[in-house]
């Protein structure tokens, strides 16, 4: 592969990377803890919302993220010809 | 059947079951010995990192944990399952990519230095260490309280069953014994949480009856029942948090990347074929472990209400067996003090009558909810697999980070493939053999120290491999004094507030009020900056260095995990 397109290849890698991990910290950090007590007004059936980010919600949102990065990747890998067969 | 007759049935099946992969799996070369021959597949490997990764604090303690602290247990559900997503997108592609053995490999190789190399064994030997010797107490434990065996004649039963398969197998036979064991494990800990979901509130899945109503006819949700318990009795509401918003975000960020940084989880992803399956396999990881550390919770919850309900202000004479049961193994404390003949249970330490040990919370679970005796014998024997999958891992790291990184790599270079192999082994045998005796013979300080272990691998090893993956510029001089740097701050400030000064160990005195717990987040924010501007400072590193940087972002070629 030729470098132009390898500093693209990279170049998309790293975009994904920083909007799949801004969607990691929003989940954990965000809802789970730092806006967790004014989430924890809106109720979800039984659960605080806060409160079900924090014990549930963002690790379910951990498990979708590496699906979807793996998708990702696995399409770019193939889109610039990298892909190990 | 008795629990007993059950336990033994059980655990003998599964110990038998483990035995067998052993001998199915042997390993034939180094290379099977450290990596499982680079064949495993994701699934397979994921499971397997998941059984890794679980422990016996994990599997016992973690549920009762959360019982206690409520909202402020959500630190470990997220930090122990979030640093996953690190891994996966960080981590785990690229290093398999660079497709060698160990992680002081990697430190070593990116670093050109056979200093940095020795800074990483030391790391490694130090975090897993720390980590088995809690492992082989755990299976100690579980041993004594439903098998009724001493202690120690426990750990060296658990030792004896490790060090064939581990000695025997290596990576290879872990890897097929951690499947297994993680089967046994999830099942263990599934059957009882859905039986007292269905008990409780009507609904199988225990991640919703955990936001269900209750039905005992009330109609009230189970966490708003939980949430007036807990105020009845004086304790902090069960689900809004009492601790500092700055040390949980950095309680839960040190685990999450400590996580990331463990050597025994970075490991496992050198045991799969190509680099995306380095990546799918950590969402099979995150996936199997999110199914226990999903339920956790919802267990953790039902188990506070269930307990309140049965104790808080019955009959001394009126207390079903399990409290005195359990009071005998003295999990359970018990006083009338104030001489009314009822048990009351309150914050308030002075006038409290009633003490339950946080491990009882998933142990006696089962017989709090009257469930059946096998599934209480099953809870042992998923204990006990969980105990023992986690230290086969670290042991696998502890004897390759000798033969290999040490032996091999610094000190005898010629060492042929078959001595290099039976050094291994030996290392092993050697290493199941010393934790053992930590497990007989616990330093008092072991349980601290293994809390800390992710804020020592957050502050040392993440930014290291981090940044030589994702910055070509940091070199020898930048690595070598971010990973000093970093854990000298994070660990000098754990033995100051823990070892040193304890009375001063509250958010006083503390660094920008965080706790020793937390503070490798600060550490891995100190190491990247020192590492950053003195890589800045001094020479680039050398053209092969900044190549193999290049080689490694992609994933074509990655071939088979190679032998230098």
């Amino acid at each position: 592969m030729s470098k132009g397109n390898l500093q693209q290849y990279w170049k998309t890698n790293l975009r994904y990377l920083v909007i799949l991990l801004a969607i990691w910290f929003l989940v954990s950090y965000g809802c789970g803890i730092l806006f967790a007590e004014q989430l924890n007004s809106i109720r979800l059936g039984g659960f605080k919302l806060g409160f079900w980010f924090a014990q549930q919600g963002a690790m379910y949102v951990f498990v979708l993220l590496i699906i979807i990065y793996v998708r990702l990747m696995n399409s770019l890998d193939r889109k610039y010809g990298v892909r190990e067969e | 059947m008795s629990v007993q007759t059950w336990t033994f049935l059980l655990v003998g099946i599964t110990f038998a079951l483990y035995i067998g992969i052993a001998i199915w799996s042997r390993a034939g070369s180094t290379k099977e010995f450290y990596v499982a021959g680079g064949g495993v597949h994701p699934v397979a490997n994921g499971m397997a990192t998941a059984a890794d990764w679980m422990s016996a604090a994990s599997f016992i303690s973690m549920a009762g944990l959360i019982s206690f602290l409520g909202y402020d247990g959500s630190v470990y559900l997220m930090g122990w399952t979030g640093g996953y997503v690190l891994l996966a997108l960080l981590l785990a592609p690229y290093l398999r990519k660079f497709g060698k053995f160990t992680v002081p490999d990697f430190i070593g190789e990116r670093y050109y230095s056979q200093t940095a190399r020795i800074v990483a064994v030391i790391c490694a030997l130090f975090v897993s260490f720390t980590y088995v010797a809690g492992q082989m107490r755990g299976v100690g434990i579980v041993f004594s309280r439903f098998l009724e065996v001493p202690i120690n004649l426990g750990v060296v039963i658990g030792m004896a069953i490790v060090f064939i398969y581990a000695v025997l197998g290596g990576m290879k036979g872990i890897t097929y014994t951690q499947v297994a064991q993680y089967c046994v494990l999830i099942f263990a800990f599934m059957v009882p949480a859905i039986f007292i979901s269905i008990q409780m509130t009507g609904n199988p899945v225990p991640q919703f009856g955990f936001g269900a109503a209750l039905n005992d006819g009330s109609g009230t949700f189970l966490l708003d029942k939980l949430d007036g318990l807990n105020r009845e009795l004086g304790f902090a509401q069960y689900t809004t948090g009492t601790k500092p918003l700055i040390d949980i975000f950095c309680i839960t960020a040190a685990l999450m990347i400590g996580t990331a940084g463990l050597p025994h989880v970075i490991v496992r992803f050198f045991t799969v074929p190509k680099v995306r399956d380095a990546r799918s396999s950590a969402g099979w990881a995150l996936f199997f472990i999110a199914l226990l550390y999903t339920t956790a919770p919802a267990v953790a919850a039902f188990a506070r209400t269930n307990m309140i309900q049965t104790v808080s202000n019955a009959k001394f004479a009126d207390l079903p067996a399990w409290v005195n049961n359990w009071k005998d193994t003295g999990l359970i404390e018990l006083e009338d003090k104030n001489q009314d003949g009822i048990v009351q249970y309150v914050a308030d330490k002075e006038t409290n009558e009633f003490v339950p040990d946080r491990d009882i919370m998933v142990l006696a679970n089962p017989e709090i909810a009257n469930l059946p005796n096998w599934v209480i014998a099953l809870v042992a024997a998923g204990g006990l697999a969980a105990a023992l999958s986690t230290a086969a891992g670290l042991l696998l790291v502890i004897s390759s980070a000798i033969s290999h990184d040490l032996l091999k790599n610094a000190i005898n270079p010629n060492i042929s493939e078959r001595g290099e192999l039976l050094a291994a082994r030996i290392a092993a045998a050697v290493a199941v053999v010393f934790a053992g005796l930590l497990g007989i013979y616990p330093p008092g300080f072991v349980a601290q120290v293994v809390a800390f272990a992710f804020g020592l691998a957050a502050s040392s090893f993440f930014p290291a491999i981090i940044l030589g993956i994702f910055d070509k510029r940091t070199n020898m001089q930048g690595a070598i004094a971010g990973m000093i740097v970093g854990i000298l701050f994070t660990a000098l400030y754990i033995i100051y507030f823990k070892f040193i000064n304890p009375e001063a160990n509250n958010a006083e005195n503390w660094f920008l009020g965080i706790s020793p717990e937390g503070i490798g987040t600060i550490g891995m924010v100190v190491n990247m900056v020192v590492t950053i501007l003195v890589s800045r400072l001094t020479p680039a590193p050398p053209e092969n260095i900044q190549d193999l940087v290049e080689d490694i972002r992609i994933p074509s070629g990655a071939g088979k995990a190679v032998a230098h």
